[in-house]
């Protein structure tokens, strides 16, 4: 063999011993280094899982009575890959799906989209599945209609109707609820990627209230068959065949009947504002055992109807649940409705009050009106009063006496010039009491209220400077009268400080100050039961359907308020006086029942949307029975007018329905509750067969 | 045409023409054999798993195309035994003969009404039973062999190939592949460009011969894809290479689904029989082009692995014959046999796995279809021929 030929052939030999390096790094990579990757890959290939959603778990009322429960559906579908390759896309049949649903055309056809296929804003009902599986239109369809489409395949071509399981809101006792309860949804894309549960596409899941709080518990496990597929998606073997476990139920501490009365009250004094010419655009209504912060019942106004998403949400109801012009139903004013609280606020300033040396049982002036620096404050809900103690002060929610002591305690503090070692009587009494801190109730979407206080200012001074200084610019055009202006100016160059005016205002629930009515639901509770702050509970217990107790809420203190026992029992008087003698003596005159609480009328700054000023807030705060006080019950009506007229009524309608009262006498057999209150057994779930308690 | 029929006779320390069976047997290369074997029961045991439960789900025979590959293997052995019985020096008589029947062949399976078409090529011969022949198997043996009997006609002990030479023997090479790219088979078509750079550039002929040679090579293949002479089907497989999206239901599905397999396979492997891939027929035509397929997800990349050791041994021993033979001759049928397998394995393997585009080559003695078994093992026998021969 010459040399050439040599060298080829060793050339040759290394060539080929590369190429076989090559497979064997590339055999190396696929199998060991990435195989993981591989297997996985593989395993989506082969297999295919059958998802069967579980039966939902009940929320249900203190006696097992269902708020909310799945009950049997018929769903209609429309089947994307027949329809679109129809020489119209469909549209025909969906317009004849369209006059035997009676659901309008545009809407139906929003809900056979897929949501990218829509423009956003349009995007209403959209379908957020797949186009491969037909697309639910509505479960609620009738027997008749269902009929039609299967009998008529022909002429339905591509829908068809199945029996699914729907979420059911019976309203047995005509409660609605809707605010605590909330409503479930499909599952979302994000839903779909959270790496902390694991969900699949047609499932339904809570979205808000309880059936979002108390999603993993109502939720249950689907059964989930998993089959090895074939190329030709032939099933070759079940790798996996699991039944669904039904969700637990969630039994609350509302009461139906309650919360069917409670409703009714909030919306008849809604009416009665309005018939005495305000505006009174929502409100909220809760009734709390104050022994364990339990809530009984909690109403929001403007409310909505939670069975609309299974008959299939149309547009139109969709843009209402956040329009200003029907109120904002989706928003539950009591716990994310913040306002002023106005006189019910007087409560904690007796108590900051008295922590700065202030006698109660001395005589304080009571004018008309009183000067703060070069500002001058008036009586709001009274006139005139002369000397008087404190008790008549609170019945009578005289507001200059508290001008007075907060005007002296500010001074004292130093006033425009703070000193270092502030006492800050007002402010720090009112954090103790939680203003400004969420209840931690067990429901999403709680909001905090506002303690403004000196932080608050210095932080809200920050955040608006450039806007106070620059307000010629800035503000709207309507918003630029004299007034404003000079105002913008002033707080331009020292808005950071606590002036004269906030520290009076203040200390009557005026000004910045914000609370949702169930925070001083939770404080008026405390002054009754004697200083302790519950968390308010709306769930008393998780039960298996089966039931066994998964878990029990017992109460849980959330704090004590700042309350002295001399504390307790002057309020317990005064907030007594308030409904015999001072501004809810008209209301209570002659009710059997010995309510104790608190009027309030609170003032709001700016505009409605048609330029009419704001109407007052309507409040009334309370607990009874007076001498060994049970409930606590708080009514808010917003752009209500007074706290007296309106609120303090509605609240009587409840304690009436509480105890049982027509007319001026009370039937212990129409009472909701026995003469030691709520009981707290946890009943037997049968939602199904469930019927109200007759009594 | 001179050269064809003009035989030598060299001197040889054994006897020349037909030996004894134990004679020939007892001469073998038993490391070479050995790996074939391994190769040749693996193969079998791979088509088995290949093709047992889809057979067993239509209610066919579970066994038939193991049979089949065992009848395959069979036959194949018996030629690649009567291959070595004869002197190799004696087949070089009997090239022209072989180059001509194979070209005829290529010539037949063109005419309308004989060939069958399968994927686009038309590649093969109908035979009665249901057999098929595809005459560019046997075709490459006689490139090998027609090749290296004109670039080992030298005239004295330290002359090399002439330039006529280098031409004559291109056009043994061209005429077979001419006709191959005509059905069109692209695999095979590369598989004899292969033998041909691998002979010339070991036969001693000019290296500018081997330089120019890739050259037009990838010119060629450049100016083919261009002017639309590759078949739009080879164009979208190489296409699907580069982006596996390209083609996605067709052979990109092919390629993707060919990784996924063996990437899912694992060091261990799923087990002989309980790959999921191969039993759900993910992967088509596993049991020939795609057999490594089933090999990575049953045996994993032990199996694999062990595999590819088998083709190393192989080439070991081949080369190790090649080297030692003094015959240039039989030096350059090693070398084009080397050419072909190496090219082919590298081709096959490399395709299941992204390395390379995809073109239709079975890979060699593990594959089922009887022409490439037989054309295989015939290439074997020509290996053993030598080393019994060259001892």
């Amino acid at each position: 063999m010459n040399s050439r030929s040599r060298m080829s052939l060793l050339v040759l030999q290394v060539l080929v011993i590369s190429l076989l390096l090559a497979l064997f790094g590339r055999l190396f990579y696929l199998q060991v280094a990435d195989g993981l990757r591989y297997q996985n890959a593989a395993l989506s290939i082969q297999s295919r899982d059958i998802v069967e959603p579980a039966v939902r778990g009940a929320i249900t009322d203190r006696a097992g009575i269902p708020l909310a429960m799945d009950r049997a559906g018929l769903e209609i579908t429309v089947d994307r890959s027949v329809i679109d390759k129809m020489p119209d896309q469909g549209k025909a049949v969906i317009l004849k799906l369209s006059s035997l649903l009676k659901v309008k055309y545009p809407d139906l056809y929003a809900r056979t989209r897929l949501c990218g296929e829509l423009p956003v804003g349009q995007r209403t009902g959209c379908w957020n599945g797949t186009r491969y599986q037909p697309i639910p239109v509505t479960k609620l369809a009738t027997e008749a209609q269902a009929l039609k489409i299967l009998e008529n395949p022909d002429y339905y071509k591509g829908i068809d109707s199945t029996p699914v399981p729907i979420r059911s809101y019976p309203s047995l006792a005509g409660e609605n609820a809707a605010h605590i309860l909330g409503y479930t949804g499909g599952v979302t894309d994000a839903d779909l990627s959270s790496t902390t549960k694991v969900y699949y596409r047609n499932e339904t899941i809570g979205k808000t209230g309880l059936e979002y709080q108390y999603e993993p518990y109502l939720h249950g496990i689907p059964g989930i068959k998993t089959v090895i597929v074939d190329r030709k998606e032939a099933i070759t073997q079940t790798a996996r065949d699991t039944k669904p476990i039904p969700g637990d139920n969630v039994i609350t501490n509302i009461d139906v009947r309650l919360q069917a009365a409670t409703e009714k009250a909030l919306a008849t004094s809604v009416a009665r504002s309005r018939s005495l010419g305000y505006r009174a655009d929502s409100g909220a209504a809760i009734v709390m055992d104050v022994k364990t912060g339990a809530i009984l019942a909690m109403a929001s106004y403007p409310t909505y109807d939670p069975n609309m998403w299974q008959k299939g949400l149309t547009v139109q109801q969709a843009k209402d649940l956040f329009s200003e012009n029907t109120g904002v139903p989706a928003l539950s004013r009591a716990i994310q409705g913040a306002y002023a609280p106005a006189s019910t606020f007087k409560a904690l300033s007796v108590v900051a009050a008295t922590k700065a040396g202030y006698n109660m049982n001395a005589l304080y002036d009571c004018p008309a009106q009183l000067k703060v620096g070069t500002q001058v404050f008036h009586n709001f809900e009274t006139k005139s009063q002369g000397r008087i103690n404190m008790n008549d002060a609170i019945a009578v929610s005289c507001d200059t006496i508290w001008y007075q002591i907060a005007f002296d305690l500010w001074l004292k503090d130093g006033g425009l010039f703070p000193k270092k070692n502030l006492n800050d009587y007002f402010f720090s009494n009112a954090a103790a009491f939680h203003i400004g801190k969420a209840t931690g109730v067990d429901l999403p979407g709680e909001i905090n209220g506002r303690l403004p206080n000196r932080a608050w200012k210095q932080a809200y001074y920050d955040a608006n400077k450039k806007f106070f200084c620059d307000y010629k610019n800035r503000a709207r055009k309507s918003d630029l009268t004299p007034y404003l202006i000079a105002i913008a100016h002033e707080n331009c160059l020292d808005g950071n400080k606590l002036r004269a005016g906030d520290a009076v205002n203040f200390a009557i629930g005026q000004g910045d100050t914000l609370v949702t009515p169930l925070q001083l639901t939770q404080i008026y509770a405390a002054i009754a039961n004697g200083g302790t702050l519950w968390k308010p509970q709306i769930a008393e217990a998780i039960v298996k359907p089966n039931g066994e107790i998964v878990k029990q809420f017992s109460k849980v203190s959330d704090g004590k308020a700042p309350l002295t026992s001399s504390d307790v029992s002057f309020l317990h008087q005064a907030l007594r006086a308030v409904a015999t003698k001072g501004t809810a003596a008209g209301v209570f005159a002659n009710f059997p029942i010995e309510v104790s609480g608190k009027t309030g009328t609170g003032q709001v700054l700016g505009r409605n949307a048609n330029g009419s000023a704001k109407d007052d807030t309507s409040w009334f705060a309370s607990f009874a029975p007076a001498a060994k006080p049970q409930y606590a019950v708080v009514m808010m009506v917003s752009q209500g007018g007074f706290g007296a007229s309106v609120s303090a009524v509605g609240v009587k309608d409840i304690y009436s329905a509480i105890y049982g009262v027509t007319g001026n006498t009370v039937n212990p057999k129409k009472a909701l509750f026995s003469s030691t209150g709520p009981s707290y057994i946890i009943p037997k779930v049968d939602p199904k067969n469930a019927k109200l308690p007759t009594k | 045409m001179s050269n064809f029929l003009h035989l030598r006779q060299r001197r040889s320390r054994r006897t020349f023409g037909i030996g004894s069976l134990r004679e020939n047997l007892s001469g073998v290369d038993r490391l070479l054999m050995a790996s074939v074997s391994a190769l040749l029961i693996l193969g079998s045991l791979l088509v088995w798993a290949a093709t047992r439960s889809w057979f067993a789900s239509q209610n066919l025979d579970p066994q038939y195309y193991l049979k089949r590959h065992l009848v395959n293997i069979v036959i194949g052995g018996l030629l690649a035994y009567g291959t070595t019985l004869i002197d190799y020096r004696m087949i070089r008589a009997y090239t022209p003969f072989l180059w001509g029947f194979s070209v005829l062949g290529l010539i037949f399976v063109l005419l309308p009404g004989v060939g069958s078409t399968v994927n686009g090529a038309k590649s093969w011969i109908g035979l009665p039973g249901g057999f098929q022949l595809q005459p560019a198997e046997l075709a490459k043996i006689a490139v090998v062999a027609g090749m290296a009997m004109l670039l080992s006609e030298i005239r004295d002990i330290d002359s090399l190939p002439s330039h006529s030479d280098v031409v004559k023997a291109l056009a043994v090479a061209l005429i077979p592949m001419g006709l191959i790219m005509l059905q069109p088979d692209l695999g095979e078509a590369l598989i004899i460009s292969s033998i041909v750079i691998g002979i010339i550039a070991v036969s001693g002929a000019p290296s500018r011969w081997v330089v120019g040679l890739l050259l037009v090579g990838l010119l060629t293949g450049f100016v083919a894809v261009k002017a639309g002479v590759i078949h739009q089907y080879q164009v979208k497989r190489l296409q699907s290479f580069v982006d596996p999206n390209a083609d996605p239901q067709q052979s990109g599905y092919q390629l993707r689904q060919s990784r996924i397999t063996i990437g899912s396979g694992g060091v261990l492997g799923r087990g002989l029989f309980n790959g999921p891939q191969t039993n759900g027929r993910f992967v088509p035509e596993q049991q020939t082009d795609f057999i490594f397929t089933v090999a990575g997800e049953e045996l994993g990349f032990v199996g694999s692995g062990f595999i590819l050791f088998c083709f190393f041994i192989f080439f070991y021993r081949a080369f190790l014959i090649a080297r030692r033979t003094s015959d240039p001759f039989g030096r350059l049928v090693c070398v084009g046999v080397i050419a072909w397998f190496a090219f082919q394995t590298f081709e096959n393997i490399g395709m299941t796995m992204g390395l390379m585009p995809m073109t239709g080559v079975p890979l060699p003695f593990m594959s089922y279809g009887g022409s490439s078994m037989f054309a295989n093992m015939i290439a074997l026998g020509l290996l053993q021929n030598v080393h019994i021969r060259s001892r």
